[in-house]
Formats: structure tokens, sequence, C-alpha cells
């Protein structure tokens, strides 16, 4: 029999308004093995903690109950506190009667009823418990970023630079990211590439840093320290150490219809190509869909034109297997589909363009070198409208739900920027509200409508149709004024939503890491842990994690280096004990168990078994404990009930189960 | 009052978050009073009497463009429509009461002729 000490706190006023501490003390008193039993203000305080240790002491106890916050806020806390004074630390369990009960009840009767039961399936369990010895596993001192915008390469660059050697996997031919097709970038319009090209060439160029372009992840095993990756190297069709970069290839393909991503699409590009000029690495890549040779077997240009003898049509996808002691997540964002927006013509009419589209025609590098052009006649507009919050905050099948938090910021950019280069031209943004936070944030917008005498309209755009003369016609309304405004356009910009890429579903899958509803991947605490992801050694640097701007990418990525650096930088990892271990004489050699472990610890042995004086040869499983993460999933799938999760036994759940029903 | 256009229309007009979309999406807006996008926050502050008195009930084309763009799911058309069915329903009230049915029926009586009857108000 166990003898148990159960601690109650008040947390201030946070559970002892709600729950009365006294009854729950009084209720426990003669639960089965309890032998102490004591409310107190703050069980976290040190005096608390005192108190714990010396009831410890006084009264022999052999295991304790704390019943308090959430065990992800105080379990290492009281855990502690009972090794100090001589208790093993996996004979504490916690009773959560705060989030749990105190917080979302407001009946203190009903209340003070949950948190007894609370507190009986906790002792109920603690009966059983028997102590635990955490093991320690070795950290590999590599880490791997997945992305290569600028979030990627900051945390990438952040990490290097302390030490370590990390590797970059990015899945399109160059690194850089969404922030290499912008223009300028705000609220200082500097030029986006002149910022971030120099990251990009110290990426490279540094010494600790691999880069792994045209690449994708494509299987992750094992868990915290001691990640092993599999890195599918996608066949460029271009020998990467002898490709000069010299773009003949690219300037002679024959194949030229497909677009141009790099430009959203506004022109086109060879099947050979560079994305763009400072592409790092500067390696041609052919597209395997739009070259002639491999559709028809001929041509065959590129190969002939290389001086470099660079071009080999046999190159194959190649398999690389690493190592890595920790993970960034940095897979970014791609604009919402405005497709389904019909009412905005965007499908019909070219003259109606996305900001990342406007972006690329603004940019020297894009489809009209700079110069702000129709795109339908390639003509100069003389009046612009914008369109924010398309996609954004709304609860319709169509919409996100969020604010995408940059649109504001960029409009008033772009706005400002025509303004300042052709100021012959009237720019009308639609806004519902203008969302600035920001240092200095403000004021840039302020600019935009005080100095550059942008017209800011609160109401939205209705519809948009051609005109006869090949105009835009643009319904709205001005609700300050409860107008309706009828303007006549020569472009159209639509502020479309971000969203998460589509490959961080498959990437978390592959990471076990967790996803919300709009797929942005959840951070392990939303306010204390937000660059972390639940599972351990996971980390999220960028507009994975949810929309930001560049400053609090760059701010985002090094913090998530910083948490990279933290673990690289231990030898050691304390390993969680409470693992699977199979029961031998129950288990059938089924499999089911090993289909579902996502850390692949389960493995099976043929093993002589003494089954009631019968002996024979079986299939058995065995769980590597130092794999396991303790996860369970294992003790659920097997049919027959042989597996079993230490400290969290069949047994104990039942007990626990059978206290909550009593 | 505002409660009963809430109940009848299904709608919450607190969703609104005062885009404009439906007053700019609506072909009748010229001929209203009350704009569309004016229905929500009047239902929430409570100036129903407003409401029925508006002409925008009757020009409302019930075209459900708004409803169509609107996204945050308040789709004017069905406040304005919830509205319109306050003014017709008060005209007196309805000339038959549920509770008088059940002395009325007998087994000859059509189905449809007391659907029917629901639909008849005193003048």
């Amino acid at each position: 029999m166990q003898r148990i000490g159960v601690f109650v706190c008040w947390c201030g006023s946070n559970i002892a308004a709600t729950v009365d501490v006294d009854a729950v003390v009084e209720a426990v008193k003669n639960e089965p093995g309890v032998c102490f039993a004591k409310n107190y203000q703050y069980m976290c305080s040190e005096a608390g903690q005192a108190l714990i240790k010396d009831a410890i002491k006084e009264h022999n106890l052999t295991g304790i109950v704390v019943c308090s916050c959430s065990p992800r806020m105080h379990e290492a806390t009281f855990r502690k506190t009972a090794e100090q004074a001589g208790l093993n630390p996996y004979m504490v369990e916690i009773a959560n009667i705060r989030e749990h009960c105190s917080w979302i009840h407001k009946d203190m009767k009903e209340a003070t009823e949950k948190a007894v039961i609370l507190a009986r399936a906790a002792i109920a369990k603690v009966n059983l418990n028997a102590p635990l010895q955490a093991g320690e596993s070795a950290v590999t001192k590599r880490a791997l970023v997945i992305g290569g915008g600028i979030a990627g390469l900051q945390s990438a660059i952040d990490i290097a630079d302390a030490g370590y050697p990390v590797d970059i996997v990015e899945k399109s031919p160059t690194i850089g990211g969404k922030m290499a097709q912008l223009d300028k970038t705000f609220p200082t319009l500097d030029c986006a590439a002149c910022i971030l090209t120099p990251k990009m060439v110290e990426a490279a160029q540094h010494p600790n840093i691999t880069l792994y372009t045209y690449s994708e992840v494509e299987e992750v095993k094992g868990f915290v320290g001691n990640f092993n990756v599999k890195i599918k190297k996608k066949a460029r069709f271009v020998d990467s150490t002898k490709c000069t970069g010299c773009a003949v290839c690219t300037a002679k393909c024959p194949s030229r219809k497909g677009g141009n991503e790099f430009n959203c699409n506004l022109d086109t590009r060879g099947a050979v190509y560079i994305p763009f000029a400072q592409a790092v690495p500067n390696v041609a890549t052919i597209d395997t869909e739009r070259c002639i040779h491999f559709k028809t077997g001929k041509c065959g240009i590129c190969q002939k034109v290389c001086s470099a003898g660079a071009i080999d049509f046999e190159q194959k996808d190649e398999f690389i297997e690493e190592k890595y002691g920790a993970i960034v997540v940095a897979t970014g964002f791609e604009i919402l589909d405005v497709t389904k927006f019909d009412e905005f013509q965007y499908t019909k009419h070219p003259d109606v363009v996305t900001s990342l589209e406007l972006e690329r025609i603004m940019n020297a590098a894009g489809p009209t070198k700079g110069t702000l052009l129709r795109m339908s006649n390639k003509e100069h507009p003389h009046d612009i409208v914008f369109i924010q919050c398309v996609g954004s905050r709304g609860n319709t099948c169509r919409d996100k739900t969020y604010c995408s938090k940059i649109c504001c910021m960029y409009t008033a950019k772009h706005a400002m920027l025509i303004r300042e280069k052709y100021p012959d031209v009237n720019v009308h943004v639609f806004y519902i509200d203008v969302r600035t936070p920001g240092k200095n944030f403000d004021e840039f917008y302020r600019r935009a409508v005080e100095q550059y005498n942008v017209d800011y309209i609160k109401g939205m755009v209705g519809k948009v149709w051609e005109k006869e003369n090949g105009r835009l016609a643009v319904q709205g309304v001005d609700l300050i004024s409860n107008r309706r405004i009828m303007l006549e356009t020569d472009m159209v910009v639509l502020a479309a939503a971000i969203q998460p890429s589509k490959g961080v579903r498959n990437i978390a899958t592959m990471l076990t890491a967790s996803i919300d509803t709009n797929d942005f991947l959840t951070e392990a605490h939303p306010k204390l842990r937000p660059v972390e992801s639940p599972t351990a050694g996971v980390f999220l640097s960028g507009v994975c994690q949810g929309p930001k701007d560049i400053p609090e990418t760059v701010s985002q990525a090094g913090a998530a280096a910083v948490k990279v650096v933290g673990l690289l930088a231990k030898d050691k990892l304390v390993t969680n004990p409470c693992t699977a271990t199979p029961n031998e004489l129950m288990c059938n050699g089924c499999s089911s168990c090993a289909r579902v472990c996502p850390y692949g610890a389960i493995d099976y042995v043929e093993k002589e078994v003494n089954d009631h004086g019968k002996r024979e040869v079986r299939r058995l499983a065995t769980v590597n404990s130092a794999l396991c993460q303790g996860c369970g999933a294992c003790t659920v799938a097997c049919p027959s009930g042989a597996m079993d999760l230490k400290g969290f036994s069949n047994r104990q759940i039942m007990a626990e189960v059978d206290a909550i029903c009593r | 009052m505002s409660e009963n256009i809430i109940r009848i229309s299904g709608i919450n007009p607190r969703q609104c978050m005062k885009c404009g979309k439906c007053s700019a999406t609506c072909p009748a807006f010229d001929e209203m009073d009350v704009h569309p996008h004016q229905f929500a926050s009047m239902v929430v502050e409570g100036r129903v009497d407003e409401l029925l008195a508006s002409e925008t009930l009757w020009k409302c084309l019930s075209c459900f463009a708004c409803v169509e763009r609107c996204p945050r799911s308040v789709e004017p058309a069905k406040l304005i429509e919830a509205v319109r069915d306050c003014v017709i329903r008060q005209k007196g009230g309805s000339y038959l009461s549920p509770d008088d049915i059940p002395e009325k029926l007998d087994s000859e009586l059509p189905q449809q002729a007391l659907m029917a009857a629901f639909r008849k108000y005193r003048k």
C-alpha cells in the first residue's frame, strides 16, 4: 500500500474562488492510501514546495498528488520537489483542477465536486505508480532547416554561426523564397533583392551550411536529438558541378510557351531555366514536363550549346540520408487562389492582378522590366484600384478567417511607389480597416494618404466588369458618406490572403508536428513557447506558424535558431522513461503496433517462451526504449492487450476511470 | 423586436465586420433609403422601427447577390426578408390561430385549406 500525500493549491483566487479547497482536502482524506492532505495558497512557491518536502519526510510518503494547474505548467517543478525530498519523481501525479475545472466552471458546488473527482482519479493512479528511471540519449550535433526562404536562411545562418553544421532543404531550384519575388520592402522601401541576396550568398558560402536545392524531405524517423531524415535530391538533368550559370541554354531552349513561376506566370521561360539572375545556386534546371527532348526524344539543343558539357539527360534522383539533432520548419506561404472571387474578373481580364503579380510588374527583372504597364495592351495606366482583404477575415468557404497581416502595409507601399514614380496615375484603395501595428507603420500609411494623395475609400468593391473601351468598371461603396462609388480604371489589384504552403501538411505528418484548422503549424505554447512545435526537437520559423512580415520573420527565425543551438549544445538529453513494454505471453506477433508506431521503435524477434509449461518459439514485439516516445498509439492498437505503457499502464488508466465513475 | 428579427432570419448580425460588400454589390442600392450594410448594425442597435418603415423592404429585389458575396455570413437579404415578414404579419395578425384548429378540424377538410388559412391575414 502506498502512503500518499495530497496537496491542494489555491492558485491565489484562480482555483480557490471557484473550488472549495477545504472541502477537497476533507473529501480526499479518507481515500485509499492517503495519509496526509493539506491546502495552501501557492503550492509552486518556495514555501509551498517546502510544505511538500516536509510532509514527504514527516509522513514517510511514497507518492504525492498535487491538485493544481495543468501538468504543462508545474509538473516538472513538483517532480523536482519530490526528488529533493528523496522520492522518485515519477511518484508524482498532478490533478488539473485549474484549466480543467476552476477556469471553466462558474458554480462552486459543481466545481468542487469535480475537483474532488479529479483528485480521486489521480490518487487511484498513484496507488499503482512504480518508480521509473529516466535514461539518456546522445544528441546529433547537426540541424536541418526545411525551406530556403528568408525564414529558413536566417535560422540556418544563426545556427551555423554558433558553430553547428546545418543543411537547408529547398524544394525549388534556388533559395530565396517569396522575398526574392518582392520589389521593395516596407516601411523603408529598400529593394528586397538588395537585402536578401547578401543573405543567400552568405548561406551558400558558409562553411557550416550545406544547401540541398530542388530537394524535398522524403522521410523522417527518430526523435529529438536523433532524427534520421531521407532527402530526395530531384534530378535537375544538369550537372551542377559543371554548370557555370552562363544561361546560354536557357536562351536557346525552343520550348518557350510555359509560364515563368518567378514572374507569377506573367511571362514565359524556357524548359531549361534559371529562376532569376541572382539564383543560388546559379545552375540551370530542366523542367521535364515542358522539355521537348523528354517528350519526344528529339531536340537536345541545350546539350549542343552547353560549352561546359553540363546537360545530362540521364541524371537520376538522388537520395541522401542524414542524422539531425533538431529540425526547423520554415516552409513559408503561398497566395490564396483568387479565381473563386469571380466578381473581380481575375480570370477574365489580364488587368486584374494580385499584389504579388504587381510586385513583379514593378520589378526591374519582371515581365515589363519594371515599367508599370497594363498587361492587356502594355499601355500606361491612368487609374489603379486596390482592393484589400480579398479572401481574408471571412467565414465563408472561399475565405480565410484570419487577417493576413501584411496586405495593408504592402498596399500602402504599392500606392506610394506608384504615385512617386507616376504622379499622373490616380490610386484608389478600398479598405475595411487599415491595420498598421508596427514600428513606423502607421506613419508610413499616413504618408501615402497625406503626402501622396492616395484615395482611401472605407468600403468594399462589389463587382468589376470590362467596359466597351477595354477599361474596367468598378462598383463599390463608400461607407463613410453612405454613397455608391462607380469608378473607371485601368488596373485592379487584389490584396489576396496568404496561406501556408501546400506541402506543409505532408511535412507536419512526417514530423508528427500539429497544425491548426488553417494549416498553420501549432506552437508548443502560444505565448511562452512560440517558436517550438509541441513535438520535441521541431522548431518553427516564419509564416508557416502564422502570417507575419519580414522583420517579424527574421526575429522568429533567430529565436528558433537559439532554441536549436540550446538543444545542440547539450551532450545528452534526458529521455522519457514512460515507454511501451510488451507482455511476451500475450503478444501474438501481429505487427499492429509496429504499423502505428510513428517513431519506428518496434521490432520483432523470434524468441522461445514458456507459456504455462509449454515451450515454443514465437514472433514477439520488442520496443527500442531509446526510440519510444511514450505516445501510447501501440497500446491502443494491440488487439490482445499485450502492449502497455510505463507510467500510463492500462491498469492505471482503468483505475482512474473507475475512480471518476465511482 | 431585434430578437424577433434575429429569430426569424436565423442570422447573427453581430458577425458583420462593416465591410460594405453587400451595398457594393446591391443592384438596387440607389433606390434604397436604408442600404443593405446598415441593416445589420440597425438590428443590433434595436432600430427596428426605422427598418419597418423603410422603403428598402419593397426595393430589395431578393436577388441574393449580397447573400452570395457576404464574407461574414451575415446575408443581409435574409435580414431584410425577416423585417419584411414582420411588416406583413403585423397587419392585424394572422386570420387563424393555431390554438383554434383542433375544434375546427373535421375529417373532410383538405389539409391545404388549413395551410392556406394560415397565409390569410385580417385586414
